[in-house]
C-alpha cells in the first residue's frame, strides 16, 4: 500500500516509537513569539537546560505589539515586558530575534513562508494554533502548547500520537468573487468546528491546484477551525516558484537537490485515507459567519438557519443572543461598524491587492472604522511599492503597522462591546476581538464591499 | 513543570453545560501577558464570571455557591480554538484536576496531559447522566480512578471507562512529563539530527 503525503513527511521524522504511546518526532523549524514562550524559558532555566539547536528556532514579536507608532517604546507595561523578555531570552540562547522595527518582523505565520524558512517536507511547530498555515508548502505544521515549546527548545523534538488522515477534494472551477477564504469557511460550515478533530487534512483537487500560494496558506491556516491538527497541500511548480530566491531557501546545487526531493512529496495513488470528503467548486459562494464559531457560516445571500448541528440547541441560541441575531435573519444589508483586514489568515499581499481591487475609485462609508493591518513589514513594503497604498488612501483608508492586532485584541486594537466587525480573521469567538465584540468572518472582498456601503454587502453587487 | 501525581480523586463536580467552549472563553487573550506561570486561576472564564463592570455574574456555575469540586464537567468539543496552554494552567490553578466531556479539542487535550489535568472523555449519554446527577444533587460525589481508567457516580454506582495511552497514564500517575523523557534521550535526537541535515 502506498503512502500519503502526510505519512511520508511524518515517517521521515520519527526518531522512535513508544508502544501504546506517542511517537518521538524530530522538529525542523520552530517559531516562537512573546506570548507563549516566556514560561517555556522559565522551565528551561529551572531544569538547567539549554536550547539544543538555536539556529532552528526563529523569534518574532507580533501578538501583543501596537500597530501604530512602533518606533516608540511600547506603552502597555505588560506587553513591553513580554517583548523585552523574549528579546532577552533569545539573546541568552543565541536565537534570531526579529523584534519591532526589524525589517523581517511580522506575524509569525506570514514571515516564515515569505523568507523561505517554511519549506516542503519539513516539520514545523509554533506555540500558536494557526501554525497549520505552513502546510500550504507540503510541510507538517501544527500548533503546540507551552510545555511543548519547552520540549522543542530543549530537545528539538516532541511527543505526538500520529493523527488520522483525511483528504478533502474539491474539483471544478470557483465562481467569480469566491476566494480561498470562502472555500475554507465553506468547508468548515459543512464539517462543523469539530468535524476534523483527530485528523490531519490533505487538500486536493483542481481548486487547490490552481490556487496561489497565498490562497493555499489561507486554506491551511483555517484547518484548525474545524478541529484538524493541520492541513497540507502537495508541493508543485507554484510552490517552487514561490520559494525560489527567498532568503532562507536552498541555493544553487542545494536548490536542485531540494526540487528533486520535494517533487516526490505527494500521496501515492494507492494510498488510503481514514476519511475522504469531496465538494464541488461551483457550489461555493462568498461566505460569512453569523455565530460564535467559524462553522456557523452561510453563503452571504442566505438567511441564518433555525439550527445548526455543531452543538446543542442551547449553545446555538446562546451564540445568536451574543450576536443579537435571530433565526431567519437575512445577512445582507445588516449594518456594521468596523472592518478589519489583516491577520495570518488574510494579511498577505494578495489580500491587500484583492481588497484594493474592489475599493478602487470608491469611498469608505463614513460610518465605518476600518483597520488595515499588513501581516509583515515585507507585506507593508509591497503595499507601498505596488501603489496599493495610494489606492487605499484615496478611498479614505489608512494603513497601520504589522502585527496580529484585532485578530486577538491583546493590544489596544479592540472592537468595542456590542459593535459589529466584518473581519478577515479566523475566529468569531465571543470577545475574541475585544470584550463584547461581534465578529463576522469573511473574505477581503466581502470586507471591502462592506466597508464601502457600511453594511454587509455582496462583492458581486459592488462592481 | 512538575505537578501533583494523579491516582484516584473523589469529588463533587462543577457543571458547564455548553458546547464548543473555546480557549478564548477559558482565558481571554488580554490575560495572557504574564511572563511567569502565576495567578491564571483568577481569570478562568473571566468574561463569563464577571460582567463589563467587573461585577460577579451570580448564576454562572463557577460563581454559584451550590457547585464546588475538583472536577469540571463540560459540553462537547471543549477547549477548541487557540493553543494557549494558559487555558489549562487557569483550570489547574483554579483547583480542577480533571475535565470531563464527550469530546475534546486535540491541542487542549495534549496540553492537559502535559501539565497534570486529566481529560476524561466519555460517551454523550454518560455525560448527560453526569449533568442530570449534578442537577439532582449538587453535592453528589464522583470517583475518577486513573489506574482503572473509570469514572463513576457514587450514589448509584453507574460508571464508564475512558481511554488514555499507557505512556501518558504512567506519566500522570508519577507526575512526570515528556521533557523528562526526552532529555534522557538527547543523544539519540542529536544522532538523528546529524543523519539528515535540514
Ligand atoms: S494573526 Fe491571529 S491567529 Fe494569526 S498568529 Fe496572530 S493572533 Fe494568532
Amino acid at each position: 500500500m502506498g503512502k500519503t503525503l502526510f505519512d511520508k513527511v511524518w515517517d521521515n521524522h520519527v526518531i522512535s516509537k513508544i508502544e501504546n504511546g506517542p511517537d518521538v518526532l524530530f522538529i525542523d523549524r520552530h517559531f516562537i513569539h512573546e506570548v507563549t514562550s516566556p514560561v517555556a524559558f522559565v522551565g528551561l532555566k529551572s531544569r538547567n537546560l539549554k536550547v539544543l539547536f538555536p539556529d532552528k528556532t526563529f523569534a518574532t514579536a507580533d501578538h501583543n505589539t501596537p500597530t501604530i507608532n512602533q518606533h516608540l517604546p511600547i506603552k502597555d507595561v505588560l506587553s513591553a515586558q513580554q517583548v523585552k523578555t523574549l528579546e532577552k531570552n533569545c539573546e541568552e540562547h543565541g536565537i534570531d530575534f526579529w523584534g519591532l522595527g526589524h525589517k523581517m518582523n511580522g506575524i509569525v505565520h506570514v514571515i516564515g513562508p515569505e523568507n523561505g524558512i517554511t519549506q516542503p517536507g519539513l516539520t514545523i511547530v509554533c506555540g500558536d494554533s494557526h501554525t497549520s498555515t505552513h502546510g500550504a508548502f507540503g510541510a507538517i505544521a501544527f500548533g503546540i502548547g507551552t510545555s511543548e515549546v519547552e520540549m522543542v527548545l530543549s530537545c528539538q523534538s516532541i511527543m505526538q500520537q500520529k493523527p488520522k488522515k483525511m483528504r478533502i477534494t474539491i474539483d471544478g472551477k470557483l465562481n467569480d468573487f469566491v476566494t480561498p477564504k470562502d472555500v475554507a469557511i465553506y468547508i468548515i460550515s459543512q464539517l462543523s468546528s469539530s468535524g476534523a478533530t483527530g485528523y490531519f487534512v490533505e487538500y486536493a483537487g483542481d481548486v487547490f491546484k490552481s490556487m496561489s500560494m497565498e490562497g493555499r496558506m489561507t486554506v491551511c491556516n483555517l484547518s484548525i477551525e474545524m478541529g484538524a491538527r493541520g492541513g497540507m497541500i502537495a508541493p508543485d511548480e507554484k510552490t517552487f516558484e514561490y520559494l525560489k530566491g527567498r532568503e532562507f531557501s536552498p541555493k544553487d546545487k542545494e536548490w536542485d537537490n531540494a526540487i528533486k526531493n520535494w517533487s516526490n512529496l505527494k500521496s501515492d495513488s494507492d494510498s488510503v485515507f481514514d476519511k475522504e470528503i469531496s465538494f464541488n467548486a461551483s457550489d461555493i459562494e462568498p461566505m460569512i459567519t453569523y455565530g460564535t464559531n467559524p462553522g456557523m457560516a452561510v453563503p452571504i445571500s442566505k438567511e441564518i438557519p433555525d439550527f445548526d448541528n455543531s452543538g446543542s440547541e442551547a449553545s446555538f441560541s446562546k451564540s445568536l443572543k451574543y450576536m443579537n441575531f435571530k433565526e431567519g435573519d437575512v445577512m445582507l444589508g445588516k449594518k456594521i461598524d468596523y472592518v478589519f483586514l489583516g491577520s495570518c489568515t488574510n494579511g498577505r499581499i494578495e489580500d491587500f491587492r484583492s481588497f484594493a481591487s474592489l475599493i478602487k475609485g470608491k469611498r469608505k462609508a463614513d460610518s465605518i472604522d476600518a483597520w488595515l493591518v499588513p501581516g509583515s513589514h515585507k507585506v507593508l513594503k509591497s503595499i507601498k511599492d505596488e501603489g496599493i497604498l495610494e489606492i487605499l488612501e484615496s478611498s479614505g483608508f489608512k494603513l497601520r503597522e504589522p502585527g496580529c492586532s484585532a485578530c486577538l485584541a491583546m493590544n489596544d486594537d479592540k472592537i468595542p462591546a456590542g459593535k459589529y466587525a466584518v473581519s478577515t480573521t479566523n475566529r468569531n469567538f465571543e470577545g475574541r476581538q475585544g470584550p463584547g465584540a461581534r465578529t463576522l468572518l469573511a473574505s477581503p472582498l466581502v470586507a471591502a464591499a462592506s466597508a464601502i456601503t457600511g453594511k454587509i454587502t455582496d462583492p458581486r453587487e459592488i462592481i | 513543570m512538575a505537578y501533583d501525581k494523579f491516582n484516584i480523586i473523589k469529588s463533587s463536580a462543577v457543571p458547564l453545560n455548553i458546547d464548543n467552549v473555546d480557549t478564548d472563553q477559558i482565558i481571554p487573550a488580554r490575560y495572557l501577558k504574564a511572563t511567569e506561570r502565576k495567578g491564571f486561576g483568577d481569570n478562568l472564564f473571566r468574561d463569563w464570571r464577571y460582567n463589563s463592570n467587573n461585577e460577579i455574574i451570580k448564576d454562572f456555575p463557577l460563581n454559584n455557591e451550590d457547585y464546588s469540586g475538583r472536577i469540571l464537567v463540560a459540553g462537547k468539543n471543549f477547549g477548541c480554538g487557540s493553543s494557549r496552554e494558559h487555558a489549562v494552567w487557569a483550570i489547574y490553578d483554579y483547583g480542577f484536576r480533571a475535565v470531563v466531556s464527550s469530546f475534546f479539542a486535540d491541542i487542549f487535550k495534549n496540553n492537559c496531559l502535559n501539565i497534570g489535568v486529566l481529560p476524561v472523555q466519555i460517551s454523550e449519554d454518560f455525560l448527560d447522566e453526569l449533568f442530570s446527577e449534578v442537577e439532582r444533587d449538587n453535592n453528589s460525589q464522583f470517583e475518577i480512578n486513573l489506574p482503572k481508567q473509570s469514572i463513576s457516580i457514587i450514589s448509584n454506582g453507574q460508571s464508564e471507562n475512558f481511554n488514555i495511552s499507557k505512556y501518558k497514564k504512567e506519566n500522570m500517575m508519577n507526575g512526570f512529563d515528556d521533557i523528562d523523557y526526552l532529555v534522557d534521550r538527547k543523544e539519540d535526537i542529536i544522532t538523528f539530527a546529524n543523519k539528515i541535515p535540514r
